[in-house]
This record gives structure tokens, sequence and C-alpha cells, in this order.
């Protein structure tokens, strides 16, 4: 079929619900209404609301209620609202979800999709644009994905739901009506754990995920850039093999990401590039990400988000040493 | 033993019905016509400063906006029953309550442009800005009621909550800290029936949400929402309790419009109960009040108007001249630079912010 990000997803929980009938959806609007982005539309109305669950407004209580789901033997999926609103969920997730395998010894597990929009360039509210991968790839002990293409969208939650653990699931608002991509009508994992190769090249090593991808591509296409593109496609655990193999092939690595520069996932990527690659490399490795401080309102996001414009002269910079 | 140790009960207010009529004995002493006059001005106001920032909406000059048709008199009711030093904590939707409350309505537009210099809002007007993680405010409150309490300022401390806002923890909490330390605080339930597309019979299984009060250990009514004098009555009797107390007030009210521009509300709710509530509409309702007295006219309603809709022109202008500086924010980050921010800073400032 020929879908975006959004009909992507949408047709992969539609398949894994066919698949596991312990599998329900819970959440703020998911239900009638198919969610604020109509990610879940039809569902409802194909599912019932025994399996496609309108809940109260309460994110900790989606979460946590969902954690009980999965202990009992169901497959959750609950879907925070805007990747804000997961916040009030943080003790249930980082306490709970993060820790449950490791604190059992294996005995109990939590096999549930964590499903939330995040990022911006979309003009929303306060509280709408989001970056959160780090805090979630943080702790460890949670999965963290996030797709930049219809396909991976649907091959990413697939293989999530075959896995026994809990998966944070990350959807680009900006990503879901962007563009088409043909995508199997049939069932497909994509790997967790592994980064894509966007684009062959030898001069520079790129690497990004998100938001970000489309961008950095359109960028590397204009300037006709001989560019090595990773989507890393899952933030946690890290691809480190396609990462290190990346930067050792250029030298020259630029990590671009939409989350703030200070300690995001931009630092993660370049110590580990610093320790397994670090003699060679011809030159430092460099971020571009949004400045270090919380997303601004919408009149602001254009000089805060990181562009085409900025990505470009900064392959120049990194070109040039 | 088996005995019963413990049973609430729940009080509904109405002074004006639908049609106009009051209740004699319930209305405040001290609310004279002037002041309704005044009431209904405001209602009026609220309503056409809503449409206006809808109708920018739509052409592009404004974010993502929340109406306020139809909850008026929850708003213009409650701040007006408050005194010059209360406090305010709003959710998103109350623009009614900053009408009242005098913020400069240009701010109001910088805000709904997207701007952050909307949020400053000046100190007298004594609120705080937009909320948007629902229920989140409601902490605050107790804090900034735990404050005025220390401190002694006698002020009482309004906050507005939605009835998707009672089923976060943070509501629960919040009223519970309220009820503890017996703290100067009013929480308003503005229960419009509904929290996007979810209805108010999913948010909880409780009759009304002014039980919730009960749990707290704290005084609560339930109230007609889309009456203006009972709204009045409830807020200023609250106000007058908050030196002993917190009471929470449970607004029963309809969102007459759509959630947000955003949203679609035919997905979710058939016309028909919509139009069911336009019997009840709070503006219609004082205004039969008023012209059965001979209080207001056809031609001080015109006279209104134009001077209403002429105001909220001058504001839309004047916002619309203002123009953002990208370095405000990094300014406003912390009370001081950090270098590794400066340099940040630097580094966009020297490329323009990269727009070029
Ligand atoms: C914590 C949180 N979760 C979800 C949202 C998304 N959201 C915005 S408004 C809203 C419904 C709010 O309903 P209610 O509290 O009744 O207030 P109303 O919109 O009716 O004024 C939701 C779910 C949010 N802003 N904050
Ligand atoms: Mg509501």
């Amino acid at each position: 079929m020929n879908t975006n990000m959004l009909g992507a997803i949408n047709n992969a929980m539609d398949l894994c619900m066919q698949e596991n009938s312990d599998m329900v959806l819970l959440g703020e609007d998911i239900g009638k209404d198919g969610g604020v982005f109509r990610v879940t539309d039809g569902l409802f109305d194909k599912y019932g609301a025994e399996r496609v669950i309108d809940t109260p407004l309460a994110e900790s209580g989606i979460v946590g209620t969902a954690i009980g789901m999965a202990l009992a033997g169901m497959h959750p999926v609950p879907e925070l609202q805007f990747a804000s609103f997961m916040y009030l969920s943080f003790s249930q997730l980082v306490n709970h979800a993060a820790r449950y395998r490791e604190r059992t010894r294996s005995a109990m597990s939590l096999p549930m999709i964590i499903r939330t929009p995040v990022s911006g360039g979309v003009r929303t509210l306060e509280h709408h644009s989001e970056s959160p991968e780090a805090f979630f790839a943080h702790p460890g002990g949670i999965i963290v994905v996030e797709p930049s293409t219809p396909y991976d969208a649907k091959g990413l939650f697939i293989a999530a739901a075959h896995l026994n653990d809990p998966v944070l699931f990350l959807e680009p608002t900006k990503l879901y009506r962007l563009f088409k991509q043909e995508v199997p009508d049939a069932m497909y994992e994509v790997p967790i754990g592994k980064a894509s190769v966007l684009k062959e090249g030898d001069d520079i090593t790129i690497i990004t995920y998100g938001t970000m991808a489309s961008i950095v591509s359109d960028v590397v296409e204009k300037k006709k850039v001989s560019a090595h593109v990773i989507d890393l496609c899952t933030i946690n655990p890290l691809d480190e093999k396609t990462i290190i193999e990346g930067a050792k092939k250029t030298g020259r690595v630029l990590v671009v990401h939409e989350a703030p520069t200070s300690f995001g996932v931009g630092a993660e990527v370049s110590a580990r590039i610093a320790e397994k690659a670090m003699y060679e490399l011809d030159a430092p490795i460099m971020r571009v990400a949004s400045p270090s401080f919380p997303y601004p309102f919408p009149g602001y996001e254009q000089y805060y988000l990181p562009n085409g414009n900025r990505i470009g002269s900064a392959i120049d910079k990194l070109l040039s040493m | 033993m088996l005995k019963a140790i413990y049973s609430g009960s729940i009080d509904y207010m109405q002074i004006m019905d639908e049609n106009g009529t009051l209740d004699s004995g319930l209305v405040p002493k001290g609310l004279t016509d002037q002041m309704l006059v005044e009431m209904y001005k405001k209602m009026s106001f609220a309503r056409a400063l809503d449409a206006k920032t809808l109708s920018l909406q739509r052409q592009g000059r404004a974010v993502t906006y929340a109406p306020l048709v139809g909850e008026e008199a929850v708003q213009i009711g409650s701040a007006s029953a408050m005194r010059q030093g209360d406090i305010f904590v709003p959710s998103f939707r109350q623009h009614g309550v900053y009408l009242t409350r005098g913020l400069p309505l240009e701010k109001f537009f910088i805000y709904w442009r997207g701007f952050e210099e909307g949020g400053a809002i000046p100190k007298e007007v004594n609120g705080l800005p937009v909320i948007v993680p629902v229920g989140t405010q409601v902490p605050h409150s107790a804090g900034i009621a735990y404050a005025q309490k220390y401190k002694k300022t006698g002020a009482a401390v309004i906050v507005y909550v939605g009835d998707g806002g009672t089923s976060e923890g943070d509501f629960y909490e919040a009223i519970n800290f309220a009820g503890v330390f017996k703290l100067p605080l009013v929480v308003i339930i503005e229960n419009n029936q509904w929290a996007i597309s979810v209805p108010r019979s999913r948010q909880s299984a409780a009759e009304t949400l002014a039980q919730k009060g009960i749990a707290a250990g704290i005084k609560c009514v339930q109230v007609d929402g889309n009456d203006v004098i009972a709204m009045y009555r409830a807020t200023s009797d609250a106000i007058n309790y908050s030196a002993t107390g917190p009471t929470l007030i449970e607004a029963v009210t309809y969102r007459m419009s759509m959630h947000t521009t955003s949203d679609d509300p035919t997905k979710y709710r058939p016309d028909a109960d919509v139009e069911a509530w336009k019997a009840k509409d709070p503006i219609a309702r004082l205004m039969k009040y008023l012209v059965g007295k001979g209080l207001w006219t056809d031609s001080m309603e015109s006279k209104m108007q134009d001077e209403q809709l002429k105001l909220i022109d001058e504001a839309v202008e004047k916002a619309e001249q203002f123009k953002p500086d990208p370095r405000s924010m990094f300014e406003n980050v912390y009370s001081f630079m950090p270098e590794t921010l400066k340099s940040e800073e630097d580094e966009a400032i020297a490329a323009g912010f990269w727009q070029g």
C-alpha cells in the first residue's frame, strides 16, 4: 500500500491486534475520536470499546494501568497524547517500566508499546513539541525507537509488538503526513537496535533520526556532497557498529537532532565515536541540534529548530577542516 | 459492629434560571444592578474577543486556540467576585478571567500569536500565564495559597481546572494539601462536560465532581455555571471563607464550540446536544433579566458592541506590530548567562539564526 506514517502505524496496530487478542490500546481520545492526530482512526469501530479504551484524563494512570495489564499477560499499547504529557507518567516509566525485568531477574517482564507524538516544526502550542528521547533512553531498561519513514514505522511497531519488553515508540508529528511511501500490506519487521543507512557516501558521515532525517537528506542532495547518512531508528539500544563503521569510513562526523544540544543523544553518539574511532577521525565531531533550553512558543520555533541552512553550514565547516 | 460513620451531601446552587428569573432570597447582598450590567458587558466582551481570535486563527494570524463560548458566566461571575489582591491561576480557556482582571488585550493577542511576551502577565493583573498541561496548575495554586497564609496577605487564590483535569493525580494531591493546610484556596472546576472527545461520564463514576472535595475534607458545592449570579455568589462566599479554609466549586456549564481550533466535534457528539444547551445560554439569560428590569436596551447593546469591537481591533493592531527578537529566547533561560549558552547564542547571532 501507499501510505504516510500515520497510515502505516494505524495499519501496524490493526495487524498486531488481529494477531494478538491480548493487545489493547488505551489513551485519551483514541476511541471515538480516533486520536487527536487520527492515528487510531477506525480501530474503535473495528475492535470495540474493550480493546480501544478511551481513558479518563490521567497519564500516570494510563501508563500505570498498562504496566498492570502487561504484568497480567496482556500486551497494552498506551498512547500519551503528546510527549509533554508523558512526563506526568515519568515515575511509572522510570521507576517501573525500566526496572521490572531487572528487579525480578526476568521472572516478570512488561510487553508494552508506549506511543507518543514527538518534536515540533508544526507551530503548535507550548508543550506540544517535545523531543524526550534522551530522558527515557538514559535509565536503561526501556527500548526507545523513533522511525522517520512510513516503512520503518510499520516494521518497528510490529517488531516491538513481538518483543517481550517495554518499547517507547516516538512518532514525529511533523512526519505523520509529510510524505507517502510504498509499504508492504503484510506483516514485516524492521529490526529493533539496528540503524539504517539512508545514503552511502565517502566525505562526511551524518548521523541523525526523527524529524531531522529528511531535512539532512534534502541538504545532502542539494549540496551534492558525498555523505554517508545514518538514521538511528532505534535510540536505545544504539547500533554502535553502524555508527563506528560510518565514522571510520569518512573520518568526519556530524550528528544532527532536534532535541536540545546539551546532554542529548548526540552527546552519547559522539562519546562512543570518541572512544572507539578517535584516531580515524580527520576533524572534531560536530553536533547540530536545538539550543540548550526548552522548546519555545510557536512564534519562535523557526529560530530554534535546526534547519537546512544550519546543517549546510556545519557540513561546509567540517569539510573544510 | 457496623454503623455509618460518614454521610455527605452536595448542594446545587442556581439563582437566576434560564428565563432570567431570580430566586431573590439567594441574591447576594451588595450585588447591584449596575454590577450586573457590568458583568453582562464583560460576558459579551469575552464572547466578542473569542469570535475575533477564532477568525484570526482561521486566517493564520493566531495559533491553535481554545474557545470559551458558552462558559462566560463561570469566568466572569467568578472573576468579578475576586478582590483586588486575590490571585488567579488559569488553565488555557479562561480568557474571560483575564479580561475581567484587566489583562491588556494586546498581551492576550501576543500570546495567541505564539510569543512568550504574551505570557509576561503584568503584576497588577495578579494571575499566572496560560497553563497547558492539564491539572498541573492546581498544586501551584495550593503553593501560592500557602504563601498568602504564610505572609498574611489576606489574599485568596482562585484556580480553574476542567472536568477532565479533575482526573489527574495533581488535582487530588492539590485539594488534599489545601485541606490539610486549610489554605485560602478556591478551586473552580469548569465542568463543560467534555475533555476533547471524552464526555464527563468517562472522567468519573462519581455523581458530581464537587463531591471530590468531600474526600479532601474541604467545603464543596455545585453551581449552575451558566448563571452568572450564582457563580458570583459561590465565589464570593468561598473567598470570604478562605481565611478559614478552601472551597471546591463545580460549575456546571457546556463547551458550545470545538475543543480547540484543531478539533472536529462532529466526530464524537451530536449537534442536538449542543442545541439543547443553547436554551441555557448565560448571556441571553442575563440579558432577559436586564431588559425585563429596564436596565438594558437595543441602543445600549449596539453602542456596547461597537465600543468593544473597536477596543479589540486596536489591540489586534498593536499585537500585530510586535516583532520577536530571537535573542530573547537565550536571555531568559536563567537569571545569569552561562558560558555554554552564551556560545550557542553567539553562534546563532553570527549566523543570523540561519534564516537567510
Ligand atoms: C496533562 C495533559 N494531558 C493531555 C493534554 C491534552 N489536552 C489538552 S486539553 C485536554 C482536555 C481537557 O479537558 P478539561 O480538563 O475538561 O478542560 P476543557 O478543555 O474542557 O476546558 C486534553 C486531553 C494536556 N494538555 N495536558
Ligand atoms: Mg472540559
